[in-house]
């Protein structure tokens, strides 16, 4: 197994007083005093990672689905591929991938990025084809052209499961970048294995419980950030 | 349509429809209306023995609705749609004002023709007036113009544009979405509109309504309509000309809906009109288009009707009164003369109508 790069962090245990020193449940004095140190920029390091996994995912599956929206035969080849990727294990990626790409934060975003294909893929090409046929009918009738009709018409109304698909992806890359630990000292996942070799509960809790916040916190945001851009999808339901 | 059967209380009524509808043509091509041919258009589909269309070949005046009327496999909706080229042509020529649809590049042509389908299709991210615009923005006008215009064509088709203008089409009834949809097909002052049963899916009592608006609306623009329906009395109501169309896609009669219903070319015709084609060309006359016996005096007790009353409305008022005559009034309620059974059953007989639509109430 290849173990993180950096020692392991051995938890100060002055820093806690005896709440630390006894391993109880969970200590806030010491997630306090180690706020600043450890969690905090591992959290950054984590939001990051996810950030950029879920973008490059983005861009990669959605290019690739107005592809196949235009071209049903490039579904298939792509659902294949992407599943496959989706299937295989995390840590076993990792492993695959160490060989070509070293301990490095590009090892961690491919094997990140590749779990999100499926997903956002699927999402966006759903949301395009559930573009009503009569709403197509009476674009094509009005002149628009086909970029056209895609830009104003069938991205807008794709939006909703769009979004529902960057969800999804953003929040299991959340709880995936945990594991990226195996490959980097980056992210909420290099605390949890300090801790799981030191068996100290404060700080993986602490540092599982954050990923848990995050993933909520974005997930949130992403709902409203839906909300936002679709007011539409409000309307008459009210 | 304008001000009347949008349900508003008069006073909100900013303005006589001539009024309402001469502003509402822009400035660009005041009320121009296209003569469409079709000169033995034939669709064929592969892998299909029968053509869709069949060598059809008939001609709408400028400023005219021609409604294709047909059951369903009779090419109706193939016929339309190949005028604007959502469906192509495969032997056969389609001109507006002369030029061959073909020759002409799709996209910028459908621009310039209104569609309208039963679906009505609006856009559903894109509140009303966006819908509206969809056309001028693509034609590239500018934002203040395009608000403006849509403004104008809310109120021209019965809406309110201080509330509806905002709203998204979720937020409308089916017979306001259509009305929507109408407008929008009107936005760019198209000189040709198609509609596809564009009433199909409404309730009878909005269909009516908006058919009746439509008709009014029409007759103050003049544009010239394809209208599509599978619906006899629907044709007989909207058209200046019926084209019937049988499976095949075959021309079976193109005449005015008078014509079709005195005299059907053959039997399929007499069959699809229907053997009440009589009590139906009753709706094409208005008791102003009859001879009326001279009014009397003294019949305080009998019924009475409007000179713009439909004949098949008067009949039933008769029928429902024992048969007795009816005492026909002017605008002012004064009595100008009676109509009974017999005079009706003398137009009947008389072999073509005054000619005249009734005007819808």
């Amino acid at each position: 197994m290849i173990v993180a790069a950096a020692s392991p962090v051995i938890p100060d245990f002055g820093g806690g007083g005896g709440c630390a020193r006894a391993n109880r449940t969970f200590c806030w004095d010491w997630f306090s005093a180690h706020w600043g140190d450890t969690f905090q920029p591992a959290l950054l390091q984590h939001l990051a990672l996810t950030a950029v996994a879920v973008a490059v995912g983005f861009v990669i599956a959605t290019s690739c689905a107005l592809v196949a929206h235009r071209r049903g035969w490039f579904e298939g080849p792509f659902v294949t591929v992407s599943g496959i990727l989706y299937t295989i294990p995390s840590l076993a990626l990792f492993q695959l991938l160490v060989p070509i790409t070293g301990l490095s934060v590009l090892t961690a975003e491919i094997a990140l990025v590749s779990y999100t294909l499926l997903i956002i893929f699927r999402n966006v090409l759903t949301g395009l084809r559930e573009v009503p046929e009569e709403t197509r009918e009476a674009a094509r009738g009005m002149g628009l052209t086909a970029n056209q009709m895609l830009v104003r018409v069938e991205l807008p109304l794709a939006l909703p499961a769009v979004v529902a698909g960057v969800r999804i992806a953003t929040v299991t890359v959340i709880s995936l970048a945990t594991v990226a630990a195996f490959v980097i000292d980056r992210g909420l996942g290099a605390p949890i294995f300090a801790a799981l070799q030191s068996s100290f509960k404060t700080e993986f809790i602490a540092a599982g419980a954050l990923a848990v916040a995050l993933a909520l916190v974005a997930d949130g945001l992403l709902v409203l950030a839906a909300r936002a851009l679709t007011p539409w999808a409000a309307a008459g339901t009210s | 349509m304008g001000p009347v059967g949008s349900g508003r209380p008069p006073t909100t009524v900013t303005k006589p429809l001539s009024n309402a509808s001469a502003a509402a043509i822009p400035a660009a091509g005041a009320g121009r209306a296209s003569e469409i041919v079709f000169d033995a258009v034939t669709k064929r589909y592969p892998r299909r023995a029968e053509p869709a269309v069949s060598s059809l070949s008939l001609t709408v005046p400028a400023g005219e609705i021609c409604v294709l009327v047909g059951p369903s496999g009779a090419g109706k909706t193939t016929a339309m749609r190949m005028v604007n080229r959502l469906i192509d042509i495969t032997e056969g020529d389609i001109r507006i004002d002369g030029t061959s649809v073909r020759s002409l590049d799709a996209t910028r042509l459908r621009r310039r023709i209104g569609y309208v389908i039963q679906q009505v299709g609006l856009f559903p991210h894109m509140t009303v007036a966006l819908n509206i615009g969809t056309v001028p923005r693509l034609l590239g006008w500018d934002r203040p113009h395009i608000r403006a215009r849509a403004q104008e064509l809310v109120e021209l088709v019965g809406l309110d544009p201080a509330q509806d203008l905002d709203r998204y089409p979720a937020e409308l009834s089916g017979g306001q979405r259509q009305r929507v949809g109408l407008a929008r097909a009107m936005a760019a002052d198209p000189p040709l509109m198609l509609m596809d049963e564009p009433f199909g899916a409404l309730d009878p009592i909005t269909r009516a309504r908006l058919q009746d608006e439509f008709l009014r609306l029409h007759h103050a623009i003049r544009k010239t309509v394809i209208f599509v329906t599978h619906d006899i009395d629907e044709a007989i109501k909207m058209g200046d000309r019926i084209a019937i169309l049988r499976e095949g896609g075959v021309l079976a009669q193109y005449a005015a809906p008078d014509e079709v219903l005195t005299s059907p070319a053959d039997d399929f015709v007499g069959r699809f009109v229907g053997t009440d084609r009589g009590l139906k060309r009753l709706s094409l006359m208005a008791l102003a288009d009859l001879e009326l016996e001279p009014a009397e005096a003294d019949a305080p007790d009998r019924p009475s009707a409007l000179l713009s009353t439909p004949l098949r409305d008067a009949l039933a008022m008769m029928l429902s009164h024992g048969g007795r005559p009816l005492t026909v009034v002017g605008d002012d309620r004064r009595p100008v003369g009676v109509v009974s059974l017999e005079t009706m059953a003398r137009a009947l007989s008389s072999p073509v109508g005054a000619g005249r639509r009734a005007p819808a109430a």
